[in-house]
Order: C-alpha cells, then structure tokens, then sequence
C-alpha cells in the first residue's frame, strides 16, 4: 500500500512503486536481482533461509519470500519485475505468479485474460466498489 | 545529412520473444497476433533503416536499484542479448553505432536533456522482442540500433510532455549528423496491462485505441496525461506509452500505414503502429 498521502494511494488493488516502496523494498529487491545468475539460484535452492541471511532483509521479508507471498512482497517494498526473478527460478510463468496477487486461481486468471482481461469499468475508484 | 522519415510503435511482451525462439510462431494459435506483423516485415524491408534508435525501459536486467537513470542512451560498438534468469534468448549481437550515438548525447545534452551515457550493458527482452517481431529470426540484425532506456520502472517515469519534447530534439540532433544515414525511432512497450496486486490483467481497449488514433495528429493532448491516469486507466504497466510519444516526437506530419491490436498476449495488450512521414507539398 502506498500512504494515503499520494494521490495515488486510492486506486483498487494496486501499489505504485514510487520511492518509498523502493527505500523499504531495497535489500528484498538486490536479493532477487542475485537469482539473475545461475550460480546464485542454486545456492538459494539448496538453503533459501540460509540464502536469505546473507541480506539485510526484515524478517518478514525473508518469511514472505519462503512463503511465495507475492501479495505480502509487494506491501513489503517488492517490485514486480524484480520479484518474478524468485518465480522464475521455481519455474513459473509470469502470469502464474501475477495470478496468486488476485482472487482467482491461475487457470480463471488465464481465462479472464482470454476474454479481453479485467475491465476498467469498477477498478478506477474506490467508490466504484462500494 | 543523416535524415528520418519513419518510425513504429510496438508492444515488447517477453512471451512473443520465446515463441519466436522455439520456432513457434507460425502455429496457427498464434496467427492473431503475427499476422499483424507480416506487413512491417515486407515495410521495413523497402525501408531499408541504417540505424534505428530503440526507446524501450530496462526490466531490472542490466540497471537494478543501484542506479536508476531516467534517461540512458548505449554509446557501445554493441550490446550483448541478456540472460533475465533462464538464458540469453538465441539472437544476434546488437551492433551500435556509436558516432551517431555520442553525437546524440552531445546534442541533447546542450539542448537540456542530461542523458546517462551507457557504455556497457546487456539488452533485455525489452530492446531484442521488437527487433524479433519486425525482422523475424535472422543471422545477423540488419541494422544497426542505438538503445534508448527510459525508466518506467520506479515511479516516477518521465512525462508525457517531456518524452514528446525529447522525441523532437532527437529528430534536431538526428538531422545535424553530417553522414549520411536512414535513421527511424521505435517507440516500444505498453499497451494497458498490469502485473501486481488484486487488480492484475487490466486491460483497458477503449483507452489504448484511442491513444493510437490520437497519437497521429493529437500527440500533444496525449502528452498531457499523467502517470497517475495511465495507471488508473490502463494499469501500473500502462504507463510505459511514454515511449511510444518519443517515436512521435521525433516525426513531423505523418501518415498511418500500419495497425495492429491483439488482446491478450499473456498479461497484455498488444498494440502495434507505422508512422511514415507525409511529403512536403
């Protein structure tokens, strides 16, 4: 969530990446930059927690990494193109990992995208939910 | 006198660039969305560009959150198709050209654009999928290609207005290059899409339509709208269209010779377009 300062902060389901998300996702984000080599991936595959503690991470950071919390990662300061760097190395799609931010499961997610995807109508606004 | 006369805006979705890889793209499923490309491959060919300046963002590839530049123009002999965590995509080398980019630099910089010089770095699928889309699987790319990465990823992202403003002193700076060179500005990314959070999979057809039928002779107005409105409208990734008005900025009157738009290809809205300038009366 972004604070509710930012004209910004109000629209549905969504967190911008602005520069105080960046300050507290920043040692989350470097550690996921260090699966970009094969040499790492393996290292975090054989040991994540041990992997983990190599960063300056919070602890919920580290246990919502262990937890694939992509929702969780994101409220913590994670950015998405950063992140799908832990799904790829667990040998996920783009789309499977975005799917678990939303309340459908991959295969609805798919689908909706197959049917023209989420419609703006009701998704600008707050108010539009009530 | 180097001179530019055409330039294209396209999607750069990393799916289309692994279908492209494992020789799939001619399966008829994704006939929707190739087919709208069959036209630019025979264009670019009659186009013959020497160079092409590729506006594309990096995706925490070759700049993670080290160093964040707005604007990053490669100045190298050549570039390098990046591993972005499971291999570098089978693609040519991308040769630069240097000379043309230096004086680039050197031109903007004095005319108020402080761009960051690169010169080492690895292009992601960003640069390599447009390139793959419009020239399809070759040897050897068949230009030579100038990477401009704008960030659009850490909030905020250049403006509309300023990305329009940068396309037109590109197009001064192009023009002043005393060789003599057929250069086009490909303006890549979007269209609507989003990749986080509970609204993740927006896409928003009437918005990206009416952003390519505005773009031809109402860039200014679409260099109007905010980040926050694109990201409303059109998703978190929705905003990467400040791209697409780089390209424009750098074209005078143009004529529309190409379109095409495919919902979805995985998360996103594909949009393609070619602007060719219109001849002085």
């Amino acid at each position: 969530m972004n604070s509710n300062n930012k004209s910004y902060h109000d629209i549905p389901g969504t967190t911008v990446f602005d520069g105080e998300m960046a300050r507290k996702g920043f040692h989350l984000n470097q550690f996921c930059m260090s699966l970009m080599k094969a040499v790492n991936r393996e290292a975090f595959k054989q040991n994540e927690r041990a992997y983990l503690d190599q960063y300056p991470m919070s602890e919920e950071q580290k246990q919502a990494v262990l937890d694939r919390n992509f929702t969780q990662l994101i409220a913590l300061g994670g950015n998405i193109y950063y992140l799908v760097k832990i799904s790829s190395a667990d040998g996920l799609s783009v789309a499977a990992a975005v799917s678990t931010m939303t309340n459908l499961s991959t295969e609805e997610y798919l689908d909706m995208m197959r049917q023209g995807g989420r419609p703006p109508e009701g998704n600008r606004y707050p108010k539009e939910q009530q | 006198m180097a001179n530019i006369h055409a330039g294209l805006g396209t999607s750069h979705i990393p799916l289309l660039g692994r279908i492209i890889d494992i020789g799939d793209s001619a399966k008829p499923d994704w006939t929707p969305v190739f087919s709208g490309f069959e036209f630019t491959k025979q264009w670019i060919q009659k186009q013959a560009p020497d160079v092409i300046i590729l506006v594309y963002n990096d995706h925490a590839t070759t700049f993670d959150m080290k160093f964040i530049p707005t604007f990053a123009i490669g100045c190298a002999e050549e570039f390098k198709p990046a591993d972005e965590g499971y291999g570098a995509r089978p693609v040519p080398i991308v040769k630069g050209a240097p000379e043309l980019a230096w004086h680039l630099t050197e031109q903007l910089i004095l005319n108020g654009f402080d761009m960051t010089v690169v010169n080492e770095m690895d292009v992601d699928h960003g640069l390599t999928v447009p390139l793959s889309m419009v020239f399809g699987q070759v040897e050897k790319w068949p230009c030579r290609v100038i990477p401009l990465a704008v960030n659009t990823v850490v909030y905020p992202a250049p403006t509309g207005e300023r990305c329009l403003a940068l396309g037109k002193a590109l197009r001064k700076a192009i023009e002043q290059f005393p060789a003599e060179l057929n250069v086009q500005v490909w303006g890549t990314g979007g269209m609507s899409h989003q990749l986080l959070g509970e609204r993740a999979g927006l896409i928003n057809q009437p918005w990206d339509i009416s952003f390519m039928d505005r773009l031809k002779d109402n860039a200014t107005e679409l260099a109007k709208i905010s980040q926050e409105q694109y990201i409303r409208e059109s998703g978190t990734e929705g905003s990467e269209m400040v791209m697409w008005l780089i390209m424009r900025g750098a074209l005078n009157r143009v004529k529309e010779v190409h379109r095409h738009y495919h919902v979805p290809v995985s998360n996103t809205a594909l949009g393609h377009i070619i602007f060719e300038e219109e001849e002085l009366p």
